[in-house]
C-alpha cells in the first residue's frame, strides 16, 4: 500500500496498542486472560502503598459510581422525593411509577399525559434500528474486508487507499450534504425519478440505517485480520470447487468470530448511542430513537426528572448487558486485532 | 528500430489491455462483492465531501428554492464572523482542558490498578461504567448532578462548607465549560484507563529489574521507564481524544445549548444551529470545512512531533 494518508498510521498505533477503537473497553478485562498482572518480582507491595493505593481509588469509584445509584435511586422514586434536600439516597417507598409513566402503561395523571411523557416505541426504535445496522454492517464489512485482503482485482488498492483516505474525514463534514442527499433520494417518501417533490429518506428507518451500512474503520479492522488467514485453505476450498460466496462464508466467517463479534459490539455501541443524525432527520415522535427522545424529553419538559430517570436506566440497560455478555468474547477479538497490525 | 519497434510496441499494449479486462472478468465476483460497500460509500462520503464542497460556494437554503452562486462569500463571512471565533476559541478551549484531564486521570489510575492488589476487576468496572453509559443519559444525568437548586453538587458543597451559597455551574458564564468538561472527563477516563493498562502490561518486566537494580524508585521507574515506553499508547489516545473533542456536540445540546451568551457554543453546535436552525446550509458547510480543516492540521501536527521525536 503506498500513498495511504496519516489516518492508517493512527489506525496502525491503535494495533501497536492492542485496541479497537474509540469508546472501546480493551483486553485488561479478561479477568482469565493468560499473562495478567506482574511478574513475582514485583508481587511484594508494601502495606503502606497498599494502603495509599486504595486511598486513591477508593474514593474516585465512589466518585464514578455515585452517580449511577443515584440514577437509578431516582428513578425509583416518586417525583417528590427527588426534588428534596436532602437527597434521598434509598427511596422508603420504592415505586415503579416513573417506569410506569415513561412506558406509557398503567394510568397516567392528567399533567404527565399534557406534558407528553416517553415513549416505549423510543426503545423499539433504538432496538430495531441498532440491530439492523449492526446485522447488515457486519456482514459488509466483512464481505468488502475479504474481498480486499484475499482477492487479487484490477482497482483493489486505488479503492481500498480511498476507503482509508476518508476515515479522516469527521463526521460533520458530511452531515450537511448527505441530510440534503437523503432528501433527494428517488421514488421514496413522495419524490419522483428526480429525487424531488417530498422527503426522500427524511423521518424514516431508510435514512437512519442505509448511510450506516458500511465503515471503513470497521473494514480496515477485519481485514487486517483476515490477511493473516493462510491462502492454502481457500486454493483447497476452491479446488473442492467451492464458490467465492461460499468460500466466504463457510470458511472465512467461522475463522473470524471474534473480529466479527469485536465489529459488531462496537457498531451495536455506537448505533444506539447515536444522537447527531437521528436529530436532524427524525421529526415524527413515534419514529425517534432513544437517546433524541430522552434529550428533547429534557429540553422540552423540565418538571417530569422521575420519568426522564426511568427512561435513562432504561437506555443505559442494554448497553450494560452487551457489555456485560460478550466482554470476554470481545477482548479475544481485540488481542488478536491487535497482535496483527 | 522505430519501424519494428513500434507495431511490437502496440501488440504488447494491446494483450496487457485485454489481460486486463480478462482479469476483471475473472474476478468479476470480487467486484460483486464490493459494490454495495462502494455504493454506499460513494454515496454518503466521496459525493457527500464533493457536495459540501460545493455548498460552501453556494446561499444554499432548503426553505428557499433559489440557491444562488456566491463565490467565497461564505468563507469571507466566517473570517469575519465573531460568534466563529467564539466558537473556535471555545472548542479549543474544550479540548486543551478535557483531553490532557482524561489521560493524565486514566494514567493515574492505570498504574494503581497495575499493581498486584485485590478488587481490581471491580475497580475497572466502576472507572468504565460511564464509558458503557450512552452519553446522551450521561449528560442529562450530569444536567440534574449540577441543577442549582436540587442538584447534589451545591447540596454536599454547602454541606461541607467549601461554597457559601449554591452555584449556577451551566448558567454561570464562567463556570459553564468547565462543568461541561468535568462531565465530559467523568465519561472519558474509563477509555484511556484501560488502554493505558493494556499498555502497561505490554511492557516487559526485566526493564523494571533492571531499574531497580540501578538503584531507581517507583517514581524514577514511572518518568524513565514507563512513560516513555507508553509513548505510542499515549499518542493514540491524544489523537483520538482530540479528534472526538473536537467535535463535541451532545453535551453542549443536551446540558447548555451554547449558552450561558454563547460560552460553550463549540464549532459543530455553531454549525449546528446555522444548518437547522437558521437553514443556511452554504455557511453550515463553510464550518464544517473550518473544522475539518483543524483536525488535519491538529493530526499532522501531533504525528510529526511523534515521528520527530521517535527518530531522535
Amino acid at each position: 500500500m503506498t500513498g495511504l494518508t496519516e489516518e492508517p498510521t493512527v489506525l496502525k498505533l491503535a494495533a501497536e496498542a492492542e485496541l479497537p477503537g474509540p469508546r472501546g473497553p480493551g483486553g485488561p478485562f479478561g479477568r482469565r486472560s493468560a499473562p495478567e498482572g506482574p511478574p513475582p518480582e514485583r508481587e511484594r507491595v508494601t502495606l503502606r502503598a497498599k494502603l495509599l493505593t486504595y486511598l486513591v481509588l477508593a474514593p474516585v469509584a465512589i466518585l464514578f459510581v455515585a452517580p449511577f445509584v443515584w440514577l437509578i435511586s431516582a428513578s425509583l422514586q416518586p417525583i417528590g422525593t427527588i426534588f428534596q434536600n436532602p437527597p434521598t439516597w434509598i427511596p422508603d417507598d420504592p415505586t415503579l411509577s416513573g417506569y410506569k409513566g415513561f412506558l406509557d402503561v398503567g394510568h397516567l395523571t392528567g399533567a404527565q399525559e399534557a406534558q407528553g411523557h416517553g415513549d416505549w416505541r423510543w426503545f423499539v426504535n433504538s432496538a430495531f434500528v441498532s440491530v439492523t445496522i449492526t446485522v447488515l454492517q457486519t456482514f459488509f464489512n466483512a464481505l468488502c474486508a475479504y474481498t480486499f485482503a484475499k482477492r487479487k482485482f484490477p482497482g483493489r488498492n486505488v479503492i481500498f487507499v480511498l476507503f482509508l483516505g476518508t476515515m479522516m474525514v469527521p463526521g460533520q463534514v458530511t452531515l450537511i450534504p448527505n441530510y440534503i442527499i437523503i432528501q433527494h433520494i428517488p421514488f421514496f417518501g413522495g419524490n419522483d425519478w428526480m429525487g424531488t417533490g417530498g422527503h426522500g429518506w427524511l423521518d424514516s428507518y431508510w435514512g437512519l440505517i442505509m448511510p450506516g451500512v458500511v465503515s471503513a474503520f470497521g473494514i480496515f479492522l477485519l481485514r487486517q485480520y483476515m490477511v493473516s488467514i493462510p491462502d492454502e485453505l481457500l486454493d483447497a476450498a476452491r479446488i473442492d470447487g467451492a464458490s467465492e460466496f461460499r468460500i466466504f462464508w463457510s470458511v472465512i466467517l467461522p475463522l473470524c468470530t471474534p473480529a466479527l463479534a469485536a465489529n459488531a459490539i462496537f457498531t451495536f455501541q455506537g448505533a444506539w448511542e447515536d444522537f447527531f443524525w437521528p436529530l436532524i432527520i427524525l421529526s415524527s415522535p413515534d419514529k425517534i430513537t432513544a437517546p433524541v427522545g430522552l434529550a428533547l424529553f429534557v429540553v422540552q419538559n423540565k418538571t417530569s426528572w422521575n420519568l426522564l430517570f426511568a427512561g435513562s436506566v432504561i437506555a443505559t440497560l442494554p448497553m450494560i448487558v452487551v457489555f456485560m455478555i460478550f466482554q470476554r468474547h470481545f477482548i479475544k477479538g481485540i488481542a488478536m486485532t491487535g497482535i496483527k497490525g | 528500430m522505430a519501424t519494428v519497434s513500434a507495431p511490437v510496441r502496440r501488440d504488447i499494449r494491446e494483450t496487457r489491455v485485454r489481460r486486463f479486462f480478462w482479469r476483471m472478468w475473472r474476478e468479476r465476483s470480487a467486484y460483486l462483492f464490493i459494490a454495495p460497500g462502494v455504493i454506499v460509500f460513494s454515496v454518503f462520503t466521496l459525493a457527500a465531501l464533493v457536495f459540501a464542497f460545493y455548498l460552501t460556494f453556494h446561499r444554499w437554503s432548503i426553505i428557499e428554492p433559489e440557491k444562488p452562486y456566491v463565490g467565497l462569500t461564505n468563507y469571507d463571512d466566517m473570517l469575519h464572523d465573531e460568534r466563529f471565533v467564539q466558537s473556535v476559541l471555545n472548542t479549543v478551549y474544550f479540548t486543551g482542558a478535557s483531553v490532557p484531564l482524561t489521560m493524565i486521570i486514566g494514567l493515574g489510575l492505570a498504574l494503581l490498578l497495575n499493581q498486584p492488589i485485590r478488587g481490581r476487576a471491580i475497580f475497572r468496572t466502576a472507572y468504565y461504567l460511564p464509558v458503557v453509559t450512552p452519553f446522551v443519559v450521561s449528560a442529562l444525568l450530569w444536567k440534574w448532578l449540577y441543577n442549582g437548586q436540587y442538584g447534589l453538587f451545591n447540596y454536599y458543597l454547602l454541606q461541607g462548607h467549601i461554597i457559601d451559597e449554591p452555584l449556577l455551574w451551566l448558567s454561570d458564564k464562567n463556570l459553564a465549560m468547565p462543568s461541561v468538561v468535568l462531565m465530559s472527563v467523568w465519561s472519558g477516563v474509563g477509555f484511556s484507563m484501560v488502554v493505558y493498562l493494556a499498555g502497561l502490561q505490554a511492557i516487559p518486566a526485566e526493564l523494571y529489574e533492571s531499574a531497580t537494580l540501578d538503584g531507581a524508585g517507583t517514581l524514577r521507574r514511572i518518568r524513565y521507564v514507563t512513560i516513555p515506553l507508553l509513548r505510542p499508547t499515549t499518542l493514540f489516545l491524544l489523537v483520538i481524544g482530540i479528534i472526538s473533542s473536537l467535535q463535541v456536540f451532545t453535551q453542549i445540546f443536551v446540558m447548555t445549548s451554547g449558552g450561558p451568551v454563547n460560552k460553550t457554543t463549540t464549532m459543530v453546535y455553531y454549525m449546528y444551529l446555522w444548518a437547522f436552525k437558521y437553514y443556511d446550509m452554504g455557511y453550515a458547510s463553510t464550518l464544517a470545512f473550518a473544522l475539518f480543516a483543524m483536525l488535519l492540521v491538529f493530526t499532522a501536527l501531533q504525528l510529526r512531533l511523534f515521528r520527530g521525536s521517535e527518530d531522535v
